[in-house]
């Protein structure tokens, strides 16, 4: 998109951006937008932005307990692909005139969300198939349409991350699949493992339609493209043919094809524990947010001895 | 296959440890660092091992007397100045001696052709911090001067000679330290003083004998897989 509009009133501007969405042009960074836009903007991918940094704590947690070299190389590969989208993502947030360390300050007191999922503990090794297969698989269903996100940075950071979130999902499958076909205590393993993530997977679309507080202005803006309820059920229609496959159950009694929906009816979600979780009352909630706000305060010193180099050596700060 | 053991577990142990740095690091950069050189450095044991046995064998069912890597290697992460003076020491030899390998004709030379590379990217990695810790502000001086004192004396096994790799070993030990001084140098720091060799620590991972973290680390690393013995993953 071009400014256009470049001698007249605010009301000008307005019009030329609305002209941009309704052609379904991106929006970049020096164009002019709704204070409310950007504000909204900030806030969706700084909260993605964290939920990739938070997100490598549970995973993170099986690292020196892998059981094969193998897989350990897998998951090493994917908390390290993790933070890459972290640093992404907080790119594509500075370009609407934030920074990288308000936004951390802002996660660190509470004042920016992540994703509600990353409060659930990783309990046994099956935990991150568990999470590769459900948790990525769910980003995904959420973040294929954010790749035609009006706003062009976040559209394309995504185009990126999605890649490397479907390879990961993928891998998350085949390890459940391995454990499944494997020994009879695999199989629970692994049982067991979808069992605690399915619910919160489900709860990772956000509230439904009827209580998102965000969602019609979104999806107005064109930064969401699908409903809550929408996606949610795009991705229950996707996991139950895969659980066949997998040979693993998924733990709701209400679960059934419905032939005049064309889609699977599926039980109620607890919405209560979902509350709980983001008013910081889950699992790992304190966990999460002390391990982040330590590693940040212990390392302090380190990026104060680089600013310092930098500033002596005439270097741009890093 | 003695040198295969030896090298592969180098570069199990040391990546297990900066595996350990996950979730951990001081800034996002470095997380995606020290976890890429963990990487390269698990790629490394995998190809070694496999030379030596199935790779998952050696690596989980082998008890902490039957491990060949140095010491160095196997010493906690510390803080970030421990883990940068490690990584300075290690990858400083490792590079000459890969470089020595893939001159040579032996099995190892394919692979030390390759991993150099590698390498030579951690080792400048190790340097870049060792200037910004040692020319930053006054604590990152100490910090990595402590860091440096306390890990030399592990510094002389790795240059015990190992069975089957043909290196000339005083020279390397001569080049590592020419090598080392300068980036000290260039980083207002110097070399530390006191043994570099003890009778205790000098060759003695090489034969078995480790320091007491070691032990904690290979129960927390094999734990699950010794748990489901004959299990496929």
């Amino acid at each position: 998109m071009t400014t256009t509009a470049a001698d007249a009133g605010a009301g000008a501007y307005e019009a030329v951006f609305d002209a941009a969405l309704a052609a379904d042009e991106r929006i970049e960074p020096r164009d002019w937008m709704p204070d409310d836009y950007r504000a909204s903007l900030v806030r969706q991918i700084a909260q993605h932005a964290h939920s990739e940094i938070i997100g490598m704590q549970p995973e993170a947690n099986w690292i020196s307990r892998a059981p094969s070299l193998r897989r350990k190389a897998i998951l090493m590969a994917k908390v390290q692909d993790e933070a890459g989208h972290g640093l992404y993502l907080y790119s594509a947030a500075e370009t609407l005139g934030t920074s990288r360390d308000e936004l951390l300050d802002k996660l660190h007191s509470g004042r920016q969300k992540y994703s509600s999922i990353f409060n659930y503990p990783t309990l046994t090794w099956a935990d991150v198939g568990a999470i590769g297969w459900l948790v990525d698989g769910a980003a995904i269903t959420n973040q294929v349409p954010l790749c035609r996100c009006s706003y062009g940075p976040y559209a394309r950071a995504m185009v990126r991350i999605c890649k490397e979130e479907s390879f990961h999902q993928r891998q998350g499958y085949e390890l459940l699949l391995a454990l499944s076909r494997g020994t009879e205590a695999q199989h629970a393993m692994a049982q067991d493992a979808v069992d605690r993530w399915w619910w919160p997977s489900l709860m990772m679309f956000g509230p439904p339609d009827d209580a998102s507080a965000h969602s019609a202005q979104s999806m107005a803006w064109k930064i969401k493209r699908h409903s809550n309820d929408e996606l949610r059920q795009r991705f229950v229609d996707i996991c139950v043919p895969q659980a066949e496959s997998l040979g693993l159950t998924l733990p709701d009694p209400d679960l059934k094809w419905n032939e005049e929906r064309g889609h699977h009816d599926f039980g109620p979600i607890d919405w209560d524990e979902f509350g709980e979780v983001l008013r910081g009352n889950g699992p790992c909630n304190t966990q999460r947010i002390s391990q982040r706000r330590r590693a940040h305060e212990e390392g302090a010193w380190v990026r104060e001895a680089a600013a310092a180099y930098a500033a002596k050596h005439g270097e741009a700060r890093a | 296959m003695t040198a295969a053991l030896a090298l592969g577990d180098d570069a199990l142990v040391l990546s297990h440890r900066l595996g350990e740095w996950a979730g951990h690091a001081p800034v996002l950069e470095e997380e995606v660092a020290l976890a890429n050189i963990a990487l390269d450095l698990l790629g490394q044991a995998r190809v070694l091992l496999s030379l030596a046995g199935d790779e998952d064998e050696l690596a989980y069912l082998r008890e902490e007397r039957a491990f060949r890597n140095v010491q160095l290697v196997e010493q906690p992460n510390g803080d970030f100045a421990h883990t940068i003076a490690r990584q300075l020491y290690f990858s400083t030899y490792q590079e000459l001696l890969y470089e020595e390998l893939a001159r040579g004709d032996g099995p190892f030379a394919p692979l030390a052709a390759k991993a150099v590379k590698e390498v030579a990217y951690h080792r400048d990695h190790a340097e870049q911090w060792t200037l910004r810790l040692g020319d930053g502000t006054e604590e990152s001086h100490q910090r990595m001067r402590r860091a440096l004192d306390a890990l030399w004396r592990f510094t002389g096994e790795l240059f015990e000679p190992v069975e089957g790799c043909e290196v000339e070993w005083s020279a390397l030990h001569g080049a590592w330290l020419s090598r080392v001084t300068a980036v000290l140098t260039r980083a207002t720091l110097s070399l530390p003083e006191g043994p570099w060799r003890g009778a205790w620590a000098a060759g003695a991972g090489r034969q078995g004998i480790h320091t007491e973290p070691f032990g904690p680390m290979l129960a927390q690393m094999q734990h699950l897989h010794r748990s489901h013995p004959g299990a496929a993953w």
